[in-house]
């Protein structure tokens, strides 16, 4: 069956006729086909849940996408600019189109070093043993519909593995594009074996700004003991694209993880962001910069999960909306009885540039254990007229004071970004989309 | 022409209520010019309605600055025409440099038909210029690394006040209380540090209470505000005599206005309830 063939949506025959053509371990297919069932048996969640009641996703319809293929003409297309890559010296790098795989590039030293690298789909063919154990190790792919329809029919995709103690140098990128209509479902695994190191820069991009698209997505990174990952996600699909994520870091003990999310497209977005400290003394920075407008409702639920004792978790989150966007973080820090001497910390801060915008901001805390230091905050104000006076009586414009303002408003979460382009980048990106208000 | 900064019986209200009351002065280039009064006798007002501050309503008079309607400027375009207000209060905005809020400061002044995106002074002339100035000011220069006024103490807001008058070089300056929460010293350095670089190139309106700012700036004029109005008019000995006698004399001279003072203070004081 030729891949125009398959029918439009996500139908058993559609479904079938995408595993006859996948080469991968038996182990997987087995496990898709649980997930399909799960899929089958589960409604798309509504807003009775808890989860989903700030966040509606009525007017999506999942039979206007259709499945990934493997046979597709990807990546042929011009692929829209990189905002991350720009004057960076990589060690690697690839692009997706509509999750299939295009160029790829990769340092030849790391190949010799045992570094893995590129698309999912055929490393897994290729080292499908050594893959096992992490493949949907840290998400739950049976978490709702969409973490289930990912488990099922999950394709392209991108896998890191850096072999124990391998330092990889330069950053690597990773773009992740959608073409109009188009459908990703690709899965990043990245694997840092014990004192590896890592900073990974991925990003998503769509070829038309405002086409439709679906992004059904997860990340799992697995960090072992005493590695040091620095992961950033720059979200920047169209503002026609339906963004739904399921990501978790398993963060070992001594290790380190640095995950900084910008997020600034798609129509709608609903993301879970969790870190699970599993290992002694491990160390999760999390950082979020968001800027929303138009119509956009992006919603993140984010979860530090404290397992073992002597961890730290700092989430900073700092989001600006203006027109009618809509920005909700949920964010939850819970510590197992076991997990004594734990520092955690979240905070969500919000500026809101215009009078139809709005921010919802829940923290929470679920403490088991009786040795610790756990605390949270959230603010939303709108930009102070007071310091727009101020500004325009040293010749700035209002245009230029609200600039200038909500670019220091950001500073606080740049500080603790340690990668020049990735702060460059969010600032520009930022920078320009900030309007003239009265 | 000679350069002047002109304000003819200018009215302004603050929501409903009327703060000043046809307010008349000029200030000429090279000139130094002393406010004085009573706490809320309209001052501060006076140096907001100048700038344009979008919470004080003119409602009659005028401001030129040689000729050009001053009103009808949005106040950034009244700081590059050249006007500048040194805050009594002045505002902080977490996460911006003092360096990089100066530079865009300095250069839309310098360059007033700059459009947002253009070019900035170049880095190296306006880092030289800036640690010039800061050396002068007796600044340490860590405090370009600063964010604007955030965490300042009250001397230190005060005299990056003055630096950015410094960098601005306006035509003409306003110094709102620029002496206020300053030790004796602090009032000495501010006061020489405002001669220095005022000099002939500025017409200077200083709203002061006391006398130690005008130590090193003579003024040439000095009026009093009682009630939202100038009552007097005079030379650096009336700023000398309000400073030893207070306002008691003036009340007694001027029985309207200080009722319009006393009227305008309790509705201030009801309001703060």
């Amino acid at each position: 069956m030729t891949p125009t063939e398959l029918a439009r949506g996500f139908t058993q025959e559609s479904f079938e006729a995408f595993l006859a053509d996948r080469q991968e371990p038996d182990w997987s297919i087995a496990r898709r086909r649980e997930a399909w069932s799960r899929f089958c048996d589960t409604p798309l969640p509504d807003r009775s849940l808890e989860e989903w009641m700030r966040t509606d996703i009525r007017g999506f319809k999942l039979e206007q996408y259709t499945l990934p293929s493997s046979h597709g003409e990807a990546a042929s297309c011009r692929s829209p600019g990189s905002l991350l890559r720009e004057a960076v010296e990589v060690s690697a790098a690839t692009t997706t189109i509509d999750s299939q795989h295009g160029e790829l590039l990769i340092d030849p030293k790391l190949a010799a070093q045992g570094v893995l690298f590129g698309s999912l789909d055929r490393l897994l063919a290729e080292h499908g043993d050594l893959l096992r154990p992490y493949l949907f190790a840290a998400v739950d792919g049976q978490a709702d519909k969409f973490a289930a329809l990912h488990a099922a029919c999950w394709s392209g995709g991108t896998l890191l593995y850096v072999p124990r103690g391998v330092v990889v140098e330069h950053p690597i990128h990773m773009l992740s594009v959608l073409s109009p209509r188009g459908v990703d479902l690709g899965h990043a695994l990245i694997v840092l074996g014990e004192g590896a190191e890592a900073t990974v820069l991925a990003e998503t991009a769509s070829i038309e700004a405002s086409a439709a698209g679906l992004h059904c997505g997860a990340v799992e990174l697995h960090v072992a003991s005493r590695a040091r990952l620095r992961y950033v996600n720059l979200q920047n699909w169209g503002t026609g694209v339906w963004h739904f994520a399921h990501q978790r870091a398993l963060v070992g003990q001594d290790a380190t993880l640095q995950w900084t999310i910008g997020a600034l497209g798609s129509r709608l977005a609903k993301v879970n962001q969790h870190v699970a400290l599993v290992g002694r003394g491990a160390d999760a920075q999390v950082n979020g910069v968001m800027f929303t407008e138009g119509k956009q409702h992006l919603s993140y639920h984010t979860l530090q999960h404290h397992q073992a004792s002597q961890c730290t978790s700092d989430l900073l989150y700092k989001g600006a909306l203006q027109d009618q966007s809509r920005l909700v973080w949920r964010g939850m820090i819970k510590v197992d009885h076991d997990a004594q001497q734990t520092d955690g910390y979240q905070r969500d801060d919000n500026l809101i540039l215009s009078d139809k915008a709005r921010a919802d901001s829940i923290p929470g805390l679920e403490i088991e254990a009786d040795d610790v230091k756990c605390s949270h905050g959230a603010t939303a104000g709108r930009v102070d007229e007071d310091q727009i006076f101020y500004a325009c009586c040293r010749g700035l414009t209002r245009k230029e004071a609200t600039r200038m303002i909500v670019a220091g408003f950001f500073q606080q979460v740049f500080d603790r970004i340690t990668i020049e382009s990735v702060r460059v980048a969010l600032g520009e990106a930022i920078g320009r989309r900030v309007r003239e208000y009265h | 022409m000679s350069e002047t900064l002109s304000i003819v019986d200018l009215h302004v209200s603050v929501g409903e209520k009327p703060i000043l009351k046809g307010v008349c002065m000029t200030v000429r280039r090279g000139e130094i010019h002393a406010l004085m009064g009573p706490n809320g006798s309209g001052k501060s007002t006076l140096g907001f309605a100048i700038m344009g501050h979008p919470g004080y309503r003119v409602t009659q008079g005028r401001v030129d600055l040689d000729g050009h309607d001053v009103l009808a400027m949005a106040p950034h375009e009244r700081a590059r025409a050249g006007v500048f207000l040194a805050f009594q209060r002045p505002v902080s905005i977490p996460g911006v440099k003092m360096a990089d809020f100066l530079r865009h400061a300095a250069t839309n002044v310098r360059r007033p038909e700059r459009k947002e995106g253009e070019e900035l002074l170049p880095m190296r002339q306006f880092r030289k210029e800036l640690n010039e100035k800061m050396q002068q000011l007796k600044i340490d220069p860590e405090f370009a690394r600063r964010y604007v006024n955030e965490g300042f103490s009250g001397g230190e807001m005060k005299r990056a006040e003055i630096l950015q008058m410094a960098m601005l070089r306006p035509r003409f300056a306003i110094l709102d209380e620029t002496d206020s929460g300053l030790d004796v010293d602090a009032v000495r350095l501010a006061s020489q540090s405002i001669a220095e670089i005022g000099g002939e190139e500025m017409g200077i309106l200083i709203i002061t209470h006391h006398e130690q700012l005008l130590e090193h700036n003579k003024p040439h004029f000095t009026h009093v505000m009682l009630g939202g109005r100038i009552v007097e008019t005079g030379g650096p000995e009336l700023a000398m005599e309000l400073h030893k006698r207070g306002y008691d004399r003036i009340r007694a001279a001027h029985p309207e206005a200080a009722a319009d003072e006393d009227a305008l203070e309790s509705m201030a004081a009801g309001s703060k309830n």
